[in-house]
């Protein structure tokens, strides 16, 4: 078999594998039952004491939340003024300027929720105590955000009646010490004996062999890549991201990023299944979420190693597939998975240009991120497939003619209102956005305060309009990957992405775990013989069905305005 | 709300510190046990630094293996790629540039012959390899120029490509800077 899609199969079985005994491991720490790791503990009892926390404090959903949010906003001003202020502040060998406030407004949120969409080239726009204090410090938080919310989630399904959703404070320090850390000091060791650097030297001046004189940008940049995967973060320490050749050194370092980077998404649906003991449930899920990747994966594949029409009328016969933008020690088919599994679980990082793919690939990219629940982001991609299960509920209960129940509890008005008004918002958010900053390319091209210091689009036309839903559909789902030919470094994409990046983190968490809490309040009913069984593969396909549904009513128009009309037109390609 | 604020400030000065302060200098201080101690490996030729064994450098001269088109030029200041969208009419001219120098510089070579790498530009613009294709393309043009058999050539490029990872997964490449530091020391 062709050793390219041998990579691929082995890098999927490789994941799932580890993912089950860490979805274990998980389920059991949130359980607080014995684990490997309770050497950790005194660490984290001084941290309790030394920060005021009592661990065991029961806290409803209001007060989880309460304690979520104040939290994000500390960070949030923490990340802004030492972003603004990096050039006055040491660490900086290669003397990098301060950030505008737009840019550090978009920096901030950006990496506060998760996403890492970068307006900047991390080379030149962040000095190494910025990419350490602010970048790597937000790569963890965020992703142990994300992850103790869903914990909350765990928390309403697993008891009959509840109004306690555990503690913040403990299972988000847990999330750090117990998960994120062990698993990315393995990793970045690993990164480290493989070439990439991890020294707090500066740029080095060489000369090649050819006697040309050029820079080389190194840092100790091991660590900040190994939370990035880990954390489903995505942002690079170099502006070239995972297809930098010291932050993605080999084929082997390529295998290794993308299991950190898909393995807590993988290990959270199994959590799930052990933490509330119905592991059928979880493999239902499973199964949905696979189904949905392949769906996306497998045209992409096909369309990178069929190469692009236009270049094979030119004579050129591409028997490597698409190489624009792609590296050649990954190859077209390992960088197609990558294209996929880093939109659909919403890391945003990146071993070859989005931009440069071909057409339908860059649909397949939009919608693992429009769905942005199929495995999902570090928690909030079950948080995401939740409300669809809400809908698929709802939906099923209308067509039996019962009051739905998911759960044993009854799933009422309120619930069905938040989780559509929660989907809906997003899609109108993308839309939105895009279809303003396409009014502006049209009508206002030269604006100064809009268009400075570069011009807007790379590619003109249909691949024009994508690189713009491209943006604010990745910084929607917190996503971070982009068509990166946007100039994006400009007053208006600075701060209506950094306006989207926060509304796509905070009402998709809230609305879920509000949901959750709502209904862990209600009175149990015991299963009866007319129950809808939620855990079973009848229900998986019509929560597939749901997903299908609400993604194509929702985002035809605008796939079909760039991804699709540029296909076509690529088809009937004459030069 | 003011006993969240405390809590919230406490944790996050001490998070800081586990977390983006002693981890790194955990992995800074380990990685100096690494191959090139964690600044970045180099190739020596003759006790002088001729690059970083993972960054691409730019070959134009018809004596040297060429590698890929760099959207950065190989200066690994920056990094980037093209990003220009497969149907844009003005990248598709500079591809047509590229293939016609090519033809110019390897005259007996055909289009169908040429491999895409060779006129595509690379992700990060530093990719230091090139397809095994890409280099036998090259070896005709290289032995009329530097008077060297092609058999020689060919067992050196055969000598220079690497397989799959493990033997099974991934594509085949070839180091171009490597390639050209044994080729200058071919005799």
């Amino acid at each position: 078999m062709n050793t390219e899609i041998l990579g691929i199969i082995f890098m999927f079985l490789l994941t799932v594998l580890l993912a089950y005994p860490l979805g274990k491991y998980i389920s059991k720490v949130f359980l607080g039952e014995k684990t490997l790791t309770d050497f950790m503990a005194p660490v984290e009892r001084s941290i309790y004491r030394l920060c005021g926390i009592d661990p065991n404090e029961a806290m409803d959903w209001k007060q989880f939340l309460k304690a979520m949010l104040t939290i994000n906003l500390v960070w949030l001003v923490y990340a802004f003024f030492l972003l603004l202020y990096q050039d006055k502040l040491p660490l900086n060998p290669d003397s990098n300027p301060g950030q505008t406030p737009d840019l550090a407004f978009n920096t901030a949120i950006s990496f506060l929720v998760n996403c890492d969409l970068q307006h900047y080239s991390g080379e030149s726009g962040v000095t190494y105590l910025t990419q350490l204090l602010v970048v790597t410090f937000l790569q963890f938080v965020s992703a142990a955000t994300g992850i103790a919310c869903l914990v909350a989630l765990f928390n309403g399904l697993k008891e009959k009646t509840t109004r306690n959703l555990g503690n913040f404070w403990s299972i988000f320090v847990k999330t750090n010490t117990r998960i994120l850390l062990p698993i990315c000091i393995a990793g970045a060791i690993l990164l480290a004996f493989n070439g990439t650097p991890a020294s707090f030297e500066g740029k080095d001046s060489i000369i090649t062999l050819q006697g040309d004189t050029v820079l080389v940008s190194r840092g100790p940049a091991a660590g900040m890549i190994a939370i990035k995967h880990v954390g489903t973060n995505g942002g690079g320490w170099f502006g070239a991201n995972s297809a930098h050749p010291l932050e993605n050194p080999n084929y082997f370092t390529n295998i290794l990023e993308m299991v950190m980077q898909m393995v807590i998404p993988v290990a959270m649906i199994f959590a799930l299944g052990f933490y509330i003991r119905n592991k059928k449930f979880a493999y239902v899920i499973f199964t949905v979420m696979t189904v949905g990747m392949l769906w996306l994966l497998i045209p992409t594949i096909v369309s990178e190693l069929n190469g692009n029409p236009a270049i094979e009328k030119m004579g050129i016969a591409q028997a490597t597939g698409a190489m624009e933008g792609k590296e050649v020690r990954f190859g077209p088919a390992a960088s197609a998975y990558w294209s996929i599994i880093t939109t659909i679980i919403s890391t945003g990082s990146v071993n070859s240009m989005h931009d440069s793919t071909m057409p339908l690939s860059g649909m397949m990219q939009l919608l693992g991120m429009m769905v942005n629940g199929f495995y999902g982001g570090c928690g909030v991609g079950i948080l995401n497939y939740y409300l669809n299960i809400i809908i698929a509920v709802f939906i099923s209960g209308l067509m039996v003619g019962r009051t739905p129940e998911f759960m044993g509890h009854k799933v009422e008005a309120r619930e069905v209102k938040i989780a559509m008004i929660v989907t809906l918002f997003t899609a109108l958010l993308t839309k939105g956005f895009t279809a303003l900053a396409a009014y502006m390319v049209a009508h206002h091209p030269d604006i100064a305060w809009a268009v400075k210091p570069s011009g807007w689009l790379n590619n003109p036309g249909f691949h024009g309009f994508s690189e713009m839903l491209y943006e604010y559909t990745s910084a929607n789902a917190n996503n971070g990957s982009g068509f990166e030919g946007l100039g994006d470094n400009n007053v208006f994409w600075n701060v209506t992405s950094g306006f989207v990046l926060i509304l796509g983190r905070f009402i998709p968490i809230i609305g879920p775990v509000a949901i959750a809490g709502m209904l862990a309040n209600k009175k149990y009913i015991p299963e009866a013989g007319g129950t809808l069984r939620t855990d079973s593969f009848t229900f998986g396909m019509m929560t597939f069905a749901v997903i299908i549904i609400v993604t194509a009513l929702s985002y035809f128009p605008p796939l079909a305005l760039g991804p699709l009309a540029e296909y076509f037109t690529l088809k009937t390609f004459e030069l | 709300m003011k006993k969240n604020l405390k809590i919230s400030i406490k944790l996050t000065l001490v998070l800081v510190l586990i977390l983006a302060v002693l981890y790194p200098l955990l992995i800074s201080i380990v990685s100096k046990a690494a191959p090139g101690g964690g600044k970045g490996e180099t190739i020596i030729v003759n006790g002088k630094v001729v690059g970083y064994e993972r960054i691409g450098q730019k070959f134009t001269e018809d004596k040297y293996f060429w590698g890929r088109p760099s959207a950065v030029d190989y200066n690994a200041a920056g990094s980037a790629g093209s990003n220009k969208g497969p149907s844009n009419a003005e990248y598709l001219a500079t591809v047509q540039a590229r293939i016609e120098t090519f033809l110019v510089h390897n005259p007996g070579v055909t289009k169908a012959q040429i491999p895409a790498d060779l006129v595509t530009a690379s992700g990060s613009g530093l990719d230091p390899h090139i397809s095994p294709e890409a280099a036998k393309i090259q070896i005709a043009r290289i032995a009329r120029v530097r008077n060297i058999s092609a058999d020689k050539l060919q067992a050196l490029v055969d000598e220079h490509t690497e397989g799959p990872y493990l033997g099974l997964f991934g594509p085949s490449t070839v180091h171009v800077l490597k390639l050209n530091v044994a080729l200058d020391e071919l005799k």
